[in-house]
């Protein structure tokens, strides 16, 4: 009883932390992880519930209880270990999962206090194992002499290719960039996810005996039913790579950018190290970022970075309504990150060389809740306004890239343009292929498309032993 | 890694033609398409289109001009070495019928793009009427190969030092009013050129192809940084292009867009001529 209340007396431990004003000067990682001695204190708060309703809300159920009780006995390697068994990329999801409304939203200690910190605690054991130099390879089965062919190498496909390589099937990942990773590499900035992990990841997969072409644009370089004639199955993990945009009057101005095309030349091109890496980037005075979902508030922080003097989000809904993450939000407001909420863009006005200046917006209220459940924003008659930026960023969402599905026969694409594919299998309407993550449920997370990689991983390898579709 | 396996260079060393070796791309290139390539580990992605390819030896060919840090780079690559990243084909193929008379346009490096368009064509049984040009003599590529695979075949130059001296476009204007029942008129080169031809041929009312050039990043329609308007709609040029009806063109905006990076691109090629000189 007496320990209960000790641990009870614990509060959660806080993330050390890279202070704002420093920050914004680097692009060095932001929470800088927790010591063991805090780990391990923070592992004390966990009750070990017999029922642990955290596992229901992890997507790949990681045996959270299982995992923190090692840290708590201090030992790291076994913890690491422990969460593999479920989850291929803690050191990512560590960082990047929205945990307070996954594991962490279920945790018994929300209910009164604040959550066990199962992310932060993830990030711990597995920096712990990747720092060491520890990591571990597992027990690879029987080789099958199935050939599979992974399109596409974000988190979806990663997950697929690591499963099936160790049950024992030949992989190999396409990819169209040239470097693999998806979204890690290209859209997550480095401050937030160090590139060096998930480059430490995927040399973690070509030791497991994985294969990775990059440069390898399916669709283009080769077909799908091209594909079919040398794997004995297809995934598709090619992530909802289309950016949207306003389609108001002006956003063909110079200025404006695509958060995809932002942050790609920043993260995947190195851009913020220009001139010594080739690609450039317009580095504005005031910036605008529109929208204010997890992609916004990644452009935004990467702006001030960049050397802006004044960044704006603006949003047309209200500040509840803002689909970002808490602790991104927070962070932003930290970095000096200016809201303009109920705000709407209608045009963007240039100068005499093309360059955008102004956004002439429009103030909104918020009215009855829209499908999404949130309070749909209506524009306020006549209350246009200006305001002058020299450099925008749109960051509105993305929907599917049309590249490879649409000259792929027999693929069924729902009304959005993206693949219909069984919730439980990841099997498409086209015999031989599956597909996983953002293609097939629209724009979500990096653990669901993995949860996604591991079930297609599942019935892949049944369908290969068995043969039955 | 892909191999330089030959380089020529044409028009007084700023115009160079490589062939790489890249067998997969080879095997699948059609007319019109393009590669995105970066020379190194530091290098921007620039798209380049290939002027011919060979399947059986497993090359393709590239014709450049050298305007900035990565087509200054490029070139000083040779035989033998390697370029670190080629992904390709991008862009949708051109479409090819039997029309009748084609003018196939093309000015300065805009010749390398339309060479394997206009052969296209010419194989696929119309009539060529070809007219290229350059600023001068020393400038114009491909002079043998297109005159080879056309029908009428006209040359100027800014100068007049070779061919007649003027436009490609005073040439295109003088066989619009020949009134040679033209069907097509496909026309490659600098903006201000295919602004003006387009201009041209819509009096005219005669059927346009351009080829455009936007800054592109990805190349697979995942950043939109090629956009350009349409008939008043944004499309993007790697996915929807390169090829587009020249008179639905924004010719302006692309002029725009084109010119987005000048103080950058002037600090790269200042340091590299620096690193170079050293
Ligand atoms: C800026 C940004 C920040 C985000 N932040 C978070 C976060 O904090 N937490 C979180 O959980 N999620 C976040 N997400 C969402 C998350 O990254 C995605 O949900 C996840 O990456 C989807 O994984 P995927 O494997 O389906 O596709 P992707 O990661 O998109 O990878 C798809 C890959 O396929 C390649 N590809 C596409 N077409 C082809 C083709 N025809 N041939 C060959 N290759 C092809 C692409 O180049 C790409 O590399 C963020 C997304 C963005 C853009
Ligand atoms: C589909 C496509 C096919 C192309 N095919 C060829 C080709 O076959 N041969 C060839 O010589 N060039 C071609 N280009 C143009 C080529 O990509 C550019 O010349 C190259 O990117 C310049 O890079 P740089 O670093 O050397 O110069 P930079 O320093 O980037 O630019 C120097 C100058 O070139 C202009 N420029 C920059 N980017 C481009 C661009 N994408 N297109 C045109 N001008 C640009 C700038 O405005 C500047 O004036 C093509 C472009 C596209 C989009
Ligand atoms: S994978 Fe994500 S959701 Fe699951 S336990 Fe780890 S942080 Fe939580
Ligand atoms: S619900 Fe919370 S306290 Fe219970 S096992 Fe999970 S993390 Fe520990
Ligand atoms: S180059 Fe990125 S969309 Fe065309």
């Amino acid at each position: 009883m007496e320990e209960k209340r000790r641990r009870e007396k614990i509060p959660r431990q806080k993330m050390p932390e890279q202070d704002p004003k420093e920050r914004i000067r680097n692009f060095l990682e932001v929470p800088l992880g927790y010591p063991p001695d805090v780990a391990k204190l923070e592992a004390e708060r966990c009750l070990q519930c017999k029922k642990p309703p955290c596992i229901e809300g992890c997507p790949v159920e990681v045996d959270i209880p299982g995992f923190i009780k090692l840290i708590r006995e201090g030992d790291f390697l076994s913890a690491a270990k422990k969460i593999k068994e479920k989850n291929a990329l803690p050191a990512i999801c560590g960082r990047v999962c929205p945990q307070e409304v996954q594991c962490e939203s279920k945790c018994v200690l929300g209910k009164k206090d604040e959550p066990v910190a199962i992310g932060r605690l993830e990030r711990f054991a597995a920096d712990w194992e990747r720092e060491r130099g520890e990591v571990s390879i597992p027990e690879i089965k029987e080789k099958t002499g199935k050939k599979v062919a992974v399109v596409g190498s974000g988190p979806a496909g990663l997950t697929v290719a690591a499963d099936l390589t160790v049950l024992g099937h030949d992989v190999t990942i396409f990819e169209a960039l040239h470097k693999p990773g998806g979204v890690l590499v290209y859209g997550i900035p480095e401050f937030r996810l160090p590139k060096s992990i998930v480059e430490a990841e995927i040399k973690y997969l070509q030791a497991l005996g994985v294969k990775i072409e990059v440069n390898s644009v399916i669709g283009k370089i080769r077909s799908v039913d091209e594909l079919l004639n040398e794997y004995d199955a297809v995934f598709l993990g090619l992530g909802a790579g289309l950016p949207l945009f306003l389609n108001i009057p002006g956003e063909n101005l110079c200025g404006i950018y695509s958060a995809n095309e932002y942050l790609t030349r920043s993260n995947l091109m190195k851009a913020y190290l220009f001139p010594e890496y080739d690609t450039p980037i317009s580095k504005g005075k005031r910036v605008a970022v529109i929208g204010a979902g997890n992609v916004a508030m990644d452009a935004a922080r990467t702006a001030i970075r960049l050397g802006a003097e004044e960044v704006h989000i603006v949003y047309r809904r209200g500040k509840d309504e803002m689909p970002a993450r808490k602790e991104e939000i927070l962070h932003a407001e930290e970095e000096g990150i200016i809201f303009d909420l109920l705000t709407n863009p209608v045009r963007f006005i240039g100068d005499e060389r093309g360059w955008v200046k102004e956004i002439e917006c429009i103030r909104m209220e918020l009215g009855e809740p829209d499908a999404s459940g949130r309070r749909r924003p209506i524009p306020v008659k006549g209350s246009e306004f200006r305001m002058p930026f020299d450099l925008v960023i749109v960051a509105l969402g993305t929907a599917a890239n049309p590249l490879l599905t649409q000259t792929t026969p027999g693929l069924v694409l729902n009304e959005r343009g993206y693949i219909v594919a069984d919730p439980e299998t990841g099997k498409t309407k086209k015999e031989k292929v599956w597909a996983g993550g953002d293609i097939v449920t629209g724009a979500a997370t990096v653990i669901l498309a993995m949860g996604a990689g591991r079930k297609a991983a599942r019935s892949i390898d049944e369908y290969l032993r068995t043969g039955k579709w | 890694m892909f191999r330089i396996v030959s380089k020529k260079t044409l028009a007084q060393g700023t115009v160079i033609h490589m062939k790489i070796e890249a067998p997969q791309i080879a095997r699948k290139a059609r007319p019109g398409q393009f590669i995105i390539l970066r020379v190194d580990e530091k290098g921007e992605r620039i798209p380049l289109t290939m002027a011919s390819t060979d399947p059986e030896d497993g090359t393709i060919d590239i014709i450049f001009q050298v305007v900035g840090k990565t087509t200054a780079l490029l070139s000083t690559k040779d035989v033998g070495e390697y370029i670190l990243d080629v992904v390709g084909p991008l862009g949708r193929p051109t479409h090819v019928e039997n029309v009748g008379n084609v003018a196939c346009v093309g000015g300065g490096t805009g010749i390398a793009v339309l060479y394997p368009i206009a052969k296209a064509y010419k194989d696929a049984g119309n009539r060529i009427i070809s007219i290229i040009g350059a600023r001068n003599k020393d400038l114009l590529i491909l002079e043998k190969e297109m005159r080879e695979i056309s029908d009428e075949f006209y040359i100027t130059t800014d100068d007049g030092s070779y061919g007649e001296k003027g436009f490609v476009t005073d040439v295109l204007r003088r066989v619009l009013d020949e009134k040679k029942d033209l069907k097509l008129v496909i026309g490659i080169g600098p903006v201000p050129m295919m602004k003006y031809l387009s201009f041209l041929t819509k009096e005219h009312g005669v059927k346009t192809i351009v080829s455009l050039n936007s800054i592109m990043v990805d190349g697979t329609g995942m950043c939109g940084a090629c956009r350009v308007t349409v008939g008043g709609k944004t499309k993007f040029t790697c996915v929807d292009g390169p090829e587009f009806d020249g008179h639905e063109v924004d010719f302006s905006e692309l002029e725009k867009r084109l010119s987005a990076y000048v103080n950058e691109e002037r600090l790269a090629m200042e340091r590299f001529k620096c690193t170079c000189e050293k």
